[in-house]
């Protein structure tokens, strides 16, 4: 199983910000994404994400088989983290609520509420969601924002252990994940001339 | 799905859920009338149908900016959208929330309330029976509503204008059930109608507002 991009084209709100992207991930690789503010990596994560149409080009792989993690963590501030935990592992049909509190250092915070938890604390919890989608691909948006270096050690061998299992994850980030082996992608090269289709009206987009 | 309503209820009951809100509102409303109409029991009783029905649906328009906006600022919206239950579902489900949340207690509380306005003694198995049908449907059209606003700053009020117009045939016929059972009358009609609005809504309107929500969220 392989997530294949072959020339891809999106857009936000309307005006096209990347174009021709291509690219494959195999099962067991990690992708990192770069590429100055505002160039489009969330938009392209999105786009795999099945959240938004393409303009144009293929996504090999279909949405039913991406776990997305955007900037927010979806967390339910008057849920405790277990409780957080359990209803995306119920709504993916899945168990291991408590391993996944594990690999990031949650179980001894599972009793409380997510709005009581530090930034660093929730962005864990937003992670270890990821584990209890069951799902083979991971789509991470800035993924260790807010971690401290223990934390960011703690996903990378949360992502290297997903990785042994035959997943596979596509990061956008601009600060070293301490993964290593994967491989960087500079967005920048794919940026689409700037053009505004005739009576182009913002509004309408 | 279970999962998805376990939560929304469990969010509900929790601190600053908001549930007793519409609860609350349709109680003081139902006091406040008679203290700016006058105590005289006739003209109380004669208005009691229109205003219990117009009190319901003021009640039930309070909460329905939450049903997606709240999963739309912290993300679990996209998350859903995302997830294997098809959005449809989710719309159906959260509509459903709302409606055992907000409208449920509604219809329960809402014979007391009709001793406070002086409704006629026959009319309260109608007033029970027109509630139960008829709030399924302000819920269903109200997540409709939500779902266009979702992605708006404030878009309460626009919210409220929308669906608004949407609320008055279930309004027209669920007044009309409890006015016709108040005087004694046939009310076989204006309740088919109403329970025909409220099935045609229940099977509709998710599909329309997953589609909303689907263009909300690009």
């Amino acid at each position: 199983m392989e997530l294949a991009v072959a020339d891809l084209t999106c857009a936000r709100g309307g005006v096209p910000l990347l174009e021709g992207v291509s690219f494959t991930l195999s099962a067991g690789a990690a992708l990192v994404l770069r590429g100055p503010n505002g160039c489009g990596k969330t938009t392209l994560l999105r786009t795999l994400a099945g959240l938004q149409p393409a303009l144009a080009g293929t996504v090999s792989c279909p949405p039913e088989a991406i776990a997305y993690a955007g900037h927010a963590d979806g967390l339910k501030a008057v849920l405790t983290v277990a409780e957080n935990l359990a209803f995306w592992a119920a709504i993916h049909g899945q168990s291991g609520v408590e391993a996944a509190m594990k690999a990031m250092n949650l179980t001894e915070l599972s009793g409380r509420q997510a709005q009581h938890l530090s930034a660093g604390q929730k962005r864990r919890l937003g992670l270890a969601r990821l584990m209890v989608t069951g799902r083979a691909f991971w789509l991470l948006d800035e993924p260790t924002v807010s971690l401290d270096t223990a934390s960011v050690a703690l996903f990378a061998a949360v992502v290297r252990a997903h990785l042994a299992r035959g997943g596979a994850a596509l990061m956008a980030s601009h600060i070293d994940l301490g993964l290593d082996e994967a491989r960087v992608l500079e967005l920048a090269a794919f940026r689409a001339a700037p053009r505004l289709p005739q009576g182009f009206d913002e509004a309408f987009a | 799905m279970i999962a998805l309503l376990t939560r929304d209820l469990r969010l509900a009951f929790r601190a600053g859920g908001g549930f007793g809100l519409g609860l609350g509102f349709f109680l003081i409303l139902a006091v406040l009338v008679p203290l700016g109409v006058g105590p005289e029991p006739r003209t109380l009783g004669l208005i009691a149908p229109g205003i219990l029905w117009v009190g319901a649906l003021l009640a039930c328009l309070l909460s329905l900016d939450r049903i997606f906006a709240l999963d739309f600022e912290d993300g679990s919206l996209d998350l859903l959208a995302t997830a294997p239950i098809p959005l449809e579902g989710v719309v159906a489900v959260k509509a459903l929330a709302h409606w055992l949340t907000t409208g449920l207690p509604l219809v329960l509380v809402a014979p007391l309330l009709g001793v406070l306005l002086n409704l006629a003694p026959g009319a309260y198995g109608w007033l029970v029976l027109s509630l139960l049908l008829g709030t399924p449907a302000l819920s269903v059209i109200g997540a409709f509503g939500a779902a266009l606003t979702v992605g708006l700053k404030r878009g309460g009020l626009l919210l409220s204008l929308l669906v608004l117009p949407l609320y008055i045939p279930t309004l027209v016929y669920g007044a009309e059930v409890v006015i016709r059972g108040a005087a004694g009358l046939g009310v076989t009609t204006p309740l088919l109608l109403l329970a025909g609005i409220t099935a045609g809504s229940a099977a509709l309107l998710p599909f329309a507002a997953a589609l909303a929500l689907r263009v909300n969220l690009r």
